[in-house]
């Protein structure tokens, strides 16, 4: 592709490499002016590395970066935030006992003539961006006091403050639920109206339809295609990305259900605020039945994990599986008695980072005669193991088990919890947003491991904020509303917006059977 | 320049690198205070290895700070900052030294109960640290700081209390002989052991100049102890788990409060044992009024640094350490350059080593212009 003024970004031949590991060879972007350009691929196909050299995060070992037709060497993101690039990052940087004014200015301070941080103008200025584009904000909260959502709001309008004009999103919507996605996507629109131009990283298929204008495909550190996104269906974007056919609707045949072996009676658990976020809430898993938890975040679903692990204390009610009760107990007591749970913080609660990937799989099963001799690791068992799961699960890149965990990409250390917990062979296995952060490929995998478990007879509890990832994969369809299960449907006995209704606190529906 | 970029990602180059630094910036301000640079390096490294009563002695002064060493850094990579380990030195000495002066027994009893002692005195230190962090919250810096002093007025009490005090000075008494971890004191003062040491000149002078002592022994065994500790044994990968990402390791079933005991109870026993060989192998085997730390726990933080909390890099950062210190009298007596150049010269050597993280980024740029020269 020719050089030139149109495009607000052209990056030719990028080659990027970790050590010997190509994760970038020779990719190439164009993305136009005033455009959203979406960057599609599996986990690990380099979509974050490339879009870190744009923003000067790492350097390309070859390849050229235009900027409106000039060519530019970005060194480190603070050139990249002269020439108005902008970014914001799938983890968020912000400073959580600051206010939102505060982060956003933080670093480039306006200072009056004697000095003084002029926090005024800074917050007039901000409330500016903020009408411009609707990004609503409390600019005087502070951060660890607003929602996810409303803290990348503040990345985003950090962007903007710092004269961003072509802002980078890696996998914004991940963390957001279905509502704040709708937002975001206006936000994304009246961006554009603006003259910016954006570049979003994501794996939903229905996000770029619904949003961008062209999609660029990676797979694998390879430039596979450009498309203009209303000119293909989500089928066959899926099919670019992964180089083969994707069902992205989940096989299954009617669930068979047997005994109840998980139990919740009327539980009651309070936040770490003191107020009941979870309230007298019953529910039951048999074997061989998936049962799906749909609800807006915060609506207990934390709290209600965090309990039943036995990371939080239960006010009353009880947890049974089968048949005893382990409420109030310790995490070990819950893993012992047969429980996995793949827990929604991969970061914080699911992996040790500077581990290994074979040191984080054997972390539940370390203790156990298989993993052990006389007290020391059995260290060439776990590779063994490890090394078998990295190929069943397709963990990338392959032979990454004495790797620490933290150099996968997001989707792949997502893999390596999702596999410890299938393979250690519970009861009970809770999945709790099991597929976040996973490209389409993954996704089909993790609902077909889903599927095959409850088919080999456990019971399967998935809690998820992805309304679709619910109705498609359960057999039994719990709405959770306000600490409560409002409502209880066979899965094809109802449709999204009775769900979508409910979930939202709306009056439930006749037909639907409470709490049974 | 492959080679040479992989050679400066290596941990133990970034620590050469830093120590040349060291010793650059040592040599400035050498130069800058009127002494001639070579002249005093020339020295220091005579004051440390050209007479074999130096080796033995740099290698007795290393022998309390490399377990200290090792008890921080064991501490640091259950992910705790045990700056207790004086406090869990002194404590180890004082409790050797209640025990040793009471007691009588025959050696092979009394060493090891003496030895014993100092060990529990330091745990005992070690596991308040660790209890009040579990229990309460309480960090162990604040702790571990109090317990430091808490440590000193206790030994000082000691010292002045009437069951131990030696009349007309300013110690207690020493520990009984049978508690001696000297290497055959006695035979070596009597004729025949004379005699038998006379032919080897080396020998000789180790001998009967110093107190040769079995310390370092210990401490290099507890150096590969605490290897295996770590990265073999259960318990280490739990303590490891727990130190890198403790809501991990609770949500995998792991006891965090238990193992924070553990840890501080480990690092606390491994600086007692040094305190204890320490009263048990050196002259004169007493403790004596401190009015300042004697820094023997606060020296085994920069072991444990210089070392990058590896534990078999304590027992050559701890050579290292005790041979600056010990060569450093000779600058003194030599050169007449006062020993606080050698101290300063340490603490760039151990500000440099902190600052290694810069050289495998050098070495990462010098690969990037590598990949452009080649293309
Ligand atoms: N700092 C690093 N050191 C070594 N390898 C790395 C590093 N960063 C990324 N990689 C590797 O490069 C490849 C691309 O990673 P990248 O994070 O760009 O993937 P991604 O497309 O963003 O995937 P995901 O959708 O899972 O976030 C992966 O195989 C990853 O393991
Ligand atoms: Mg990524």
């Amino acid at each position: 592709m020719e050089v030139s003024k149109e495009y607000a970004v052209q990056m030719h031949g990028i080659t990027k490499l970790f050590g010997t590991f190509r994760a970038l060879d020779n990719v190439n972007l164009d993305v136009k002016k005033g455009s959203i350009h979406a960057i599609l691929g599996e986990n690990g196909a380099g979509k974050s590395t490339l879009m870190n050299v744009l923003y000067g995060l790492y350097q390309a070992d070859a390849g050229e970066i235009y900027l409106n037709g000039e060519k530019v060497v970005i060194k480190n993101p603070n050139v990249a935030i002269e020439h108005g690039i902008g970014m914001v990052h799938q983890h968020f940087m912000l400073v959580d006992n600051f206010t939102v004014t505060q982060n956003i200015i933080l670093g480039t301070e306006v200072t009056s003539r004697f000095g003084v941080l002029d926090m005024k103008k800074a917050r007039e200025e901000i409330l500016n961006i903020v009408k411009k584009y609707g990004l609503e904000v409390d600019p005087d909260a502070k951060i660890e006091d607003i929602s996810v959502g409303m803290q990348q709001r503040v990345e985003i309008l950090k962007a903007l403050y710092r004269g961003a004009e072509i802002l980078i999103l890696d996998e914004p919507t991940a963390v957001l639920t279905p509502q704040e996605i709708e937002e975001l996507i206006s936000i994304m629109h009246s961006l554009i109206e603006d003259g910016k131009t954006i570049i979003i990283i994501t794996h939903k298929l229905k996000e770029i339809k619904a949003s961008s204008d062209v999609c660029t495909i990676i797979r694998r550190g390879q430039y596979i295609d450009t498309v203009p996104v209303a000119d293909v269906d989500e089928e066959e974007l899926a099919t670019k990305m992964v180089g083969h056919a994707v069902k992205l609707v989940v096989d299954k045949t009617p669930a068979k259900p047997g005994d109840v072996v998980f139990e919740i009676d009327h539980l009651t658990v309070k936040d770490d605020r003191g107020l009941e976020a979870v309230k007298d809430l019953s529910l039951k898993v048999r074997k061989g039945e998936i049962v799906g938890i749909a609800g807006v975040d915060g609506n207990g679903q934390k709290e209600l994990v965090e309990a039943i692990t036995c990371l939080t204390r239960s006010e009353s009610g009880t947890i049974k599986i089968n048949g005893t009760e382990i409420q109030n107990t310790t995490p070990r007591n819950v893993i012992e008695h047969k429980v996995s749970t793949i827990h929604e913080d991969r970061q914080r609660r699911g992996l040790v980072l500077p581990f290994t990937v074979a040191e984080n799989m054997v972390i539940e099963k370390y203790r156990t005669p298989e993993f052990k001799r006389h007290g020391m690791q059995n260290r060439e068992k776990a590779q063994e193991y490890t090394k078998k799961l990295i190929q069943d699960y397709d963990i990338r890149p392959a032979g990454c088990e004495n790797q620490p965990v933290r150099g996968l990409s997001g989707g792949n250390q997502q893999k390596v919890i999702i596999a410890r917990e299938v393979s250690n062979d519970p009861d009970l296995l809770i999945a709790v947003q099991p597929t976040r952060g996973l490209d389409v490929g993954a996704i089909e995998y993790v609902h077909k491991t889903l599927v095959r478990e409850r088919d080999a007879g456990k019971a399967i509890l998935l809690i998820s904020l992805e309304l679709d990832e619910v109705m498609n994969v359960s057999d039994t369809i719990d709405v959770i509303y306000d600490g409560t299960i409002v409502a209880e449907y066979k899965q094809g006995e109802v449709d999204e917006n009775t769900i979508g209704l409910l979930m939202a606190g709306g009056k439930q529906n006749e037909n639907a059977v409470q709490n049974t | 320049m492959k080679m040479l970029s992989k050679i400066l990602k290596k941990q133990i180059t970034s620590t050469i690198i830093a120590l040349l630094f060291g010793f650059l910036v040592a040599a400035i301000v050498l130069a800058i205070a009127g002494y001639n640079p070579g002249q005093a390096f020339g020295a220091l490294f005579k004051g440390m290895l050209s007479k074999p009563k130096y080796i033995s002695n740099v290698i007795i002064k290393a022998t309390p700070i490399i377990l200290t060493g090792l008890s921080v850094a064991f501490a640091f990579k259950t992910g705790l900052f045990n700056i207790g380990a004086e406090g869990q030195y002194v404590a180890g000495s004082i409790a050797a030294v209640l025990v040793g002066v009471k007691l009588n027994l025959p050696a092979v009893i009394q060493v090891p109960l003496v030895v014993l002692a100092g060990v529990l005195g330091g745990m005992v230190f070690g596991s308040v640290v660790g209890f009040l962090k579990a229990k309460f919250g309480i960090h162990e810096v604040i702790t571990s700081i109090m317990l430091n002093w808490i440590s000193l007025y206790l030994s000082n009490f000691i010292v002045s209390s009437q069951a131990y005090h030696l009349p007309n000075s300013t110690s207690t008494y020493p520990v009984n002989e049978s508690s001696y971890t000297m290497i055959l004191p006695k035979w070596k003062t009597s004729d025949a052991g004379m005699a038998a040491l006379k032919p080897n000149k080396w020998l000789y002078e180790m001998m009967l100049k110093t107190d040769v002592n079995v310390g370092i022994v210990i401490a290099i065994l507890m150096a590969v102890v605490i290897w295996v500790l770590l990265y073999r044994s259960n318990k280490g990968y739990e303590l490891r788990a727990v130190g890198f990402n403790r809501d991990a390791a609770e949500f995998a079933g792991i006891n965090v409060n238990r193992n924070i005991v553990q840890a501080m109870l480990i690092a606390g026993a491994l600086s007692g044992l040094a305190g204890a060989l320490s009263i048990t192998g050196i002259a004169p085997h007493k403790i004596s009024t401190l009015a300042a730390f004697e820094n023997y726990g606060f020296n085994g933080l920069s072991v444990a640094m210089i070392a990058g909390s590896s534990p078999i890099g304590c027992v050559f950062a701890g050579l290292l350490f005790g041979g600056l210190l010990y060569g450093g009298q000779s600058v003194q007596q030599e050169v007449g350059a006062p020993t606080e150049i050698i101290n300063i010269m340490i603490g760039t050597i151990v500000f440099f080593v902190a600052l290694t993280k810069v050289v495998p980024a050098l070495a990462e740029r010098l690969e990037k212009r590598g990949v452009g020269h080649a293309q």
